[in-house]
């Protein structure tokens, strides 16, 4: 028998070191992981609630928001209202995995087979990752984000920075390229050109300038709407991404701002899209190594004992009718069809032949689900691979609710042979960042003539944008762009729902 | 592979940033502080503690989908089928779970520092900017003795506790002794039988390894004398509250005394660290009473103000050399005294009061409203209206509204300010 990895709940460094390299050996050699290197750091309960309040992690620029957040976090904690997260993971390279000194032996094993080999894996190779995020710079970037942040404080006030971080923290969901197309973010590149438009403009700076007499401008003729939309790069998405290029009156500083936070939307848009895979692949993971550790009797059966309460725990799911019920808890969901997936490739069915022909008894889990972390995304994972035999086990139905329709809300299908493509596919549309988020662009704006900049809500399925929150984002918007605002609510058929127009504020106007 | 340690990291990453929340929530947590302070005793006003902050004062707004149909999928149907319809408000339908509901964010209750409290207790009345200059920093520190710790530099090494520890130490480990030793060797010299000596040698052996695996002292057991900075007041101050308690006070009145009470101990308290309050009531006679009395005791009887001066000039001749201490004072009447009384008072103040006083302030407190109370001056005022005209270092104001003490105790330390400064040069 092998030597026990520890014993009881005490660890030491040496221990979690052991721990890695048990955990490392099977992550690697068994399951076939692709890992960035590994770097396991342990924290207390204070750090770990400074780490919760700048979105987790290691440093970050100033805002008030954070010490909100930090507030917010510290009273329910102190209340025992929340308990804090075992761990916290950056997808960085090295990834660091944050672990909480109060955790037992168990708990950390658990937590570095989830974090350090589960989401580490799931960052390094899924597509979104590959394609949005730079592991290397980000560090780097942070840095310089919140140097530069400071810089900025000391020369331009903290008030004036407050403002246009307030304004692109509103806009921060709709900072992101959904698409794909431009080059990979290159963050570190990002920072060296960053530093060099600054030298430049400093360089070039002649005050002499302001004094030349300016051309008379074009008239509005002068250029066709068709034309004046393709240079603006309209109908634009990334209203930050606009702003930043095309806000008349916003200072250098200021667009750098609203670029770093662009940045940092999109470094943690592959994260929102992918919550189910990620907890999935990280849970899955967790639990092949620890099973695994536990047969080659490096981990006690006490211990292990203890890590299935916690496993159980995170990966329970209540039902709808259950007071503890709040939607669908992506480690169980993730978990659960990790898990169906090994056996389909495994033992399958009959049914499980005709529903995913592919990889049905193909043998080869690990290859089939390396596969698949890399290539999918929640909705298109979901849309893929959720099984009949899983949504009979969830008992999975899809509710229809339409506030005209006065009978209640319709069952529109359940875990039948009638309703499993249905289902399926509504549970996909949920997990669908694309279609949760408002879809709002900006389709034109008159450069030449009162330079109103006009928006469009799609309106999807009747659902219209909160009216006050509406209105103070785009208070926000307005106070950039310095000029008039639009923002036009739309169904389907191009049918106007609802107007508002904002014009920004004196203050900003002035500045 | 990196394990990095951080726990000893300093913590508190997100000070600044709670600073800032603090800052930009400024207004509403002031109020908060408000309310908190006005349900507390004068000394508890400085404890700091939690306040209420309505979170959605604080609010970020976002682009949020509302209304509209919705479709979701749920786990855990066990009874319904394609076609069924749920009651929306009954038992066992779908609770509200759909997206963009029930996020809204509750009041919270935030936690404040004892500094924190007082400061924004005090930012609104800019007070200690104003009384800077007036009274200097008056603190030193000294140091004292805190036990002891594990860290420190040689100089400060406690031998005998060392010592101590090394001896319990070895005791628990069972260290042989020196002359347990010896008496084995002894014992080996002594010895005619192989046998048995080479017992006693392996015996001997095993002691003496054991001597070297537990030093006779270890840097465990080493402790140094721990040393910590305490504030020494080398000046103190002490503050008078006298109230006329007759009938004519009401609790309106009390109530306005007391926030002003209130006010000047928080303000003496940031200069000093050590305050006494000496609350001294009076009808026709005077007498030293605490806090709950002194604002809620009944008491009623004729009036004397000289009685109050004169018990506040007995207990500092008593208590507060004026050398040693600053003494401040507060008097709070509806401004009635008795006639014959006005001659004693005026003396007592320009002869012994005022010349050992820091800060002398009269509040004329009277009733909401108060339209009767501006008609004519009453007696107290117009005996420290004139004394004040003769030069006597008095300061003096009118309150009728709860509203009024915080301005009125602002300008009471202006305007004593700007009296000093025209009368400087």
């Amino acid at each position: 028998m092998t030597e026990r990895l520890f014993e009881g709940a005490d660890w030491d460094f040496h221990t979690l070191q052991r721990i890695t390299d048990a955990c490392e050996e099977v992550a690697l050699k068994d399951l076939g992981l692709d890992v960035y290197p590994n770097q396991i750091e342990v924290i207390t309960a204070e750090q770990m609630l400074d780490a919760y309040s700048s979105v987790g992690m290691p440093l970050f620029y100033k805002h008030w928001s954070f010490g909100k957040h930090f507030a917010y976090h510290e009273a329910s904690y102190r209340k025992g209202l929340m308990g804090l997260a075992y761990e916290i993971v950056i997808n960085s390279s090295p990834c660091i995995s944050y672990l909480m000194e109060e955790n037992t032996a168990t708990m950390q094993t658990l937590v570095i087979a989830h974090a350090a080999f589960g989401h580490n894996h799931f960052f390094k190779n899924n597509y979104l990752f590959k394609q949005w995020t730079d592991a290397e710079g980000i560090l780097d970037y942070l840095d310089f984000a919140k140097n530069y942040v400071m810089q900025c404080e000391e020369r331009y006030g903290r008030v004036e920075v407050e403002r246009t971080l307030d304004a692109a923290h509103a806009l921060m969901s709709h900072g992101i390229d959904r698409y794909p197309g431009k080059k990979k973010l290159d963050l570190r590149e990002e920072e060296k050109r960053a530093g060099r438009r600054r030298q430049h403009e400093e360089e070039v700076f002649n005050d002499l300038w302001r004094t030349v007499p300016k051309g008379a401008s074009k008239t509005r003729s002068a250029i066709s709407l068709e034309r004046r939309r393709k240079l603006l790069g309209l109908p634009q998405e990334n209203l930050l991404y606009f702003l930043e290029k095309s806000a008349p009156r916003l200072a250098p500083w200021q667009r750098e701002l609203l670029r770093i936070v662009r940045h940092i939307a999109q470094y943690f848009y592959p994260q929102s899209q992918t919550k189910v895979m990620n907890e999935g692949t990280a849970t899955y993971v967790h639990y092949r190594i620890m099973t695994q550790l536990h047969q080659q009797g490096r981990i006690s059966d006490g211990n292990f004992l203890e890590f299935l309460g916690s496993h159980t725990n995170v990966v329970f799911q209540p039902e709808f009718d259950d007071q503890r019920f709040s939607g669908f808890n992506p480690y169980a969901l993730g978990f659960a069809m990790m898990q169906d997936i090994e056996r389909i490739v495994t033992n399958p069915e009959d049914e499980d032949h005709e529903w995913f022909p592919d990889i049905a008894g193909k043998n080869d889990v690990m290859g089939v689900l390396r596969d698949v972390w890399a290539n999918y995304r929640d909705e298109s994972f979901i849309a893929q691979f959720l099984s009949p035999k899983l949504m009979r086990h969830f008992r999975m139905f899809h509710l229809h609710d339409d506030p005209e329709e006065r009978a209640g809300i319709r069952v529109d299908a359940i875990h039948d042979d009638r309703g499993f493509r249905r289902v399926r596919r509504e549970l996909a549309r949920q997990h669908d960042v694309g279609y949760i988020d408002a879809n709002i662009e900006v389709v034109d704006v008159d450069l030449s003539g009162d330079r109103r900049l006009i928006l469009h809500h799609r309106v999807i399925k009747g659902s219209q944008l909160n009216e006050t929150d509406a209105k103070r984002v785009l208070q926000h918007l307005a106070d950039l762009w310095t000029y008039d605002v639009a923002l036009i609510e739309v169904d389907a058929q191009d049918k106007v729902l609802r107007e508002y127009v904002v014009s920004p504020r004196p203050i900003t106007a002035a500045a | 592979m990196h394990i990095i340690d951080r726990r000893l990291n300093p913590g508190g990453k997100s000070l600044e940033n709670r600073q800032r929340f603090l800052r930009r929530a400024k207004s509403l947590v002031q109020g908060a502080v408000k309310k908190t302070s006005q349900e507390r005793d004068i000394k508890d006003v400085l404890e700091g503690g939690e306040v209420t902050i309505p979170l959605d004062g604080m609010h970020e707004p976002r682009f949020r989908r509302e209304g509209g149909t919705r479709d979701m999928v749920l786990p855990g149907n066990k009874k319904f089928v394609e076609g069924d319809y749920l009651q929306r408000s009954g038992q066992g339908s779908a609770k509200d779970s759909g997206p963009g509901e029930g996020d809204s964010e509750d009041a919270f209750r935030f936690v404040l520092s004892r500094d924190e409290f007082v400061d924004l207790f005090l930012d609104d009345l800019e007070l200690p900017d104003l009384a800077k200059r007036k009274i200097a920093q008056t603190e030193s520190e000294g140091i004292q003795r805190a036990g002891y710790t594990t860290s420190g530099s040689p100089a400060n090494i406690s031998v005998s506790r060392t010592v101590k520890l090394a001896l319990a130490r070895r005791i628990a480990l069972k260290r042989p002794s020196k002359e347990e030793i010896e008496e084995l060797e002894a014992a080996i010299a002594a010895c005619t039988d192989e046998d048995e000596r080479v017992e006693l040698v392996a015996r001997l052996e095993k002691l003496k390894a054991k001597t070297k695996r537990i030093p006779f002292i270890d840097p465990l057991d080493i402790r140094y004398r721990a040393y910590e900075k305490v504030p020494r007041p080398v000046a103190q101050a002490v503050m008078f509250c006298l109230m006329d308690v007759s009938g004519s006070m009401s609790e309106h009145m009390k109530d306005l005394a007391k926030r002003f009470y209130m006010l000047l101990y928080v303000f003496l308290k940031r200069r000093y660290k050590h305050v006494e309050i000496v609350f001294i009531r009076h009808t026709d006679r005077a007498e030293e009473v605490d806090e709950q009395t002194f604002f809620y005791g009944p008491a009623s009887g004729g009036t004397l103000v000289s009685s109050a001066l004169q018990a506040m000039n007995e207990i500092v001749r008593e208590r507060f050399n004026p050398s040693d201490w600053n003494i401040y004072a507060a008097q709070a009447s509806d401004g009635d005294n008795s006639y014959s009384d006005g001659e004693l008072t005026g003396l007592l103040l320009t002869e012994k009061i005022l010349p050992i006083c820091q800060f002398f302030a009269y509040l004329e407190v009277g009733e909401a409203g108060g339209s009767a109370f501006d008609l004519s001056d009453s007696s107290l005022w117009t005996l420290y209206d004139r004394l004040r005209s003769s030069g006597a270092p008095l300061s003096m104001r009118k309150v009728s509204e709860r509203s009024e003490i915080f301005p009125v105790f602002h300008d009471l330390f202006q305007r004593r300010e700007t009296s000093q400064e025209k009368a400087a040069p």
